[in-house]
């Protein structure tokens, strides 16, 4: 049977993979910032997953005006990184697991989520810069990731977007959906992007330390209490980009203590940092009890 | 009934919903354009000839040019679609927040690696315009929101 052992939650800014990409990660400007996720990489190596499933959001990159699905997953054998405006970044495609993909898509339908299934395409910086940030770059002569990665991607761009509750269900169905998976795989799940920021208007630059903190301190004790925080009080208080966190209760609610309080996760990693070009940085790893 | 907008009273922010999207989609689908290297190139080689391909309107067309991204928020842009301008321009997603809020480039940067932008001041519309050093609704040009 497949199952769920870890959650990871980080943010995913485009500047992060620029760094790496031009060789930056010992500046002193980055050099916090990556030294923060330096026990992340020694943890991914000491655990590696046969698959990852990343919640992400397309920054208008697969998904224009054309097309606003919600949530789409991706049950693609393959994603080429998308060129955003400057070229695509020199990193691996990256690959996909079908099989489980096609499988999770049927089940979380049947418990009446709508998903959207896509088979054909480009993934951001949305999804390929977590992976560098958690697996470093991948071996030259591999070329590859470490693992296949399902994308799920989330609309944050166009408002309503989901709200954390439905998240946090979403998250739910995707941990029975693994579940009743018959091959023996070790999933992750990751959900990316958010912590404060602003990148629009007069307000750009918003950062709130102290509503991030308690962010992450009630993702780790009281996921279900979060889900019920509305969307105005994200970007009132974390910018208009800070929506984007509603991403991590999927990835929160596909952990076992939410439907079986006897296995609280254990917090392997904790980390916080300001700024990354426009924005706050957060970071967790929590392994399921 | 009408539906509920709580955001509109969040100074110096435009919240990206459906009616914004309407007015928007040409000008964000042009964004998109620019993610195919020819059509960069094309761009930039006659920015008003290559802007003309599109159904969009003169002001939106004057706000690209300008380059002056709470114009074209105002328009209808989306920032995660208009990034692909500066993307184009070669500049950082810093510049480009950065020239929406009236600061310099330094300024901004110097509060971004000071922990930002405060959120005291920076809730409600009513609220004084920004803590002291930090201009929350003064941004110039065409773009004062």
């Amino acid at each position: 049977m497949a199952y769920i052992s870890a959650s990871v939650y980080t943010s995913h800014v485009p500047a992060i993979g620029v760094a790496i990409d031009q060789g930056k990660t010992q500046e002193a400007y980055w050099q916090p910032l990556f030294n923060g996720y330096g026990y992340s990489r020694q943890w991914m190596r000491e655990n590696p997953p046969d698959v990852i499933f990343l919640v992400y959001n397309d920054h208008a990159s697969a998904f224009s005006l054309d097309l606003i699905p919600t949530f789409a997953i991706g049950t693609a054998a393959a994603y080429q990184p998308a060129d955003e405006g400057w070229g695509p970044r020199p990193v691996p495609p990256v690959l996909g697991h079908p099989e489980l993909a096609s499988h999770i898509a049927q089940s979380v339908i049947q418990q009446d989520f709508d998903l959207t299934i896509v088979n054909k395409m480009d993934v951001d910086h949305g999804l390929t810069v977590p992976l560098s940030l958690m697996c470093g770059e991948p071996s030259a002569q591999l070329g590859a990731w470490p693992c296949p990665v399902i994308p799920l991607a989330v609309n944050v761009v166009q408002y309503p977007v989901p709200s954390g509750q439905r998240c946090f269900n979403l998250g739910r169905a995707i941990r029975k959906a693994v579940e009743s998976f018959d091959a023996d795989l070790n999933v992750q799940i990751w959900g990316t992007g958010g912590m404060s920021h602003q990148l629009q208007g007069a307000r750009a630059g918003l950062i709130n330390q102290e509503w991030d903190n308690c962010f992450l301190d009630q993702l780790i004790h009281h996921p279900a209490t979060l889900a019920k925080v509305p969307h105005i009080d994200y970007v009132r208080e974390a910018g208009s980009e800070g929506i984007e966190l509603v991403m991590w209760l999927i990835a929160r609610g596909a952990m076992a203590d939410v439907d079986d309080p006897a296995r609280p996760p254990t917090v392997k990693h904790r980390f916080y940092h300001v700024p990354a070009s426009n924005t706050a940085v957060g970071h967790l790893i929590l392994e399921n009890g | 009934m009408a539906l509920e907008k709580p955001y509109l009273d969040i100074p110096g922010t435009v919240v990206f919903d459906a009616e914004q999207s309407r007015k928007g989609y040409w000008l964000n689908q042009f964004c998109m354009s620019l993610m195919k290297s020819e059509n960069r190139e094309r761009f930039k080689a006659d920015e008003r000839a290559y802007l003309d391909e599109w159904d969009m309107s003169e002001e939106q067309k004057q706000a690209v040019m300008a380059r002056d991204l709470n114009w074209c928020i105002r328009t209808g842009g989306n920032i995660y679609f208009l990034a692909k301008i500066g993307a184009t321009d070669g500049k950082s997603f810093q510049q480009m927040a950065g020239s929406m809020t009236g600061m310099s480039e330094d300024a901004y940067r110097a509060m971004m690696v000071a922990g930002g932008r405060s959120v005291e001041g920076n809730r409600f519309m009513h609220e004084s315009a920004g803590t002291p050093g930090q201009p929350a609704g003064n941004a110039t040009g065409q773009g004062g929101i």
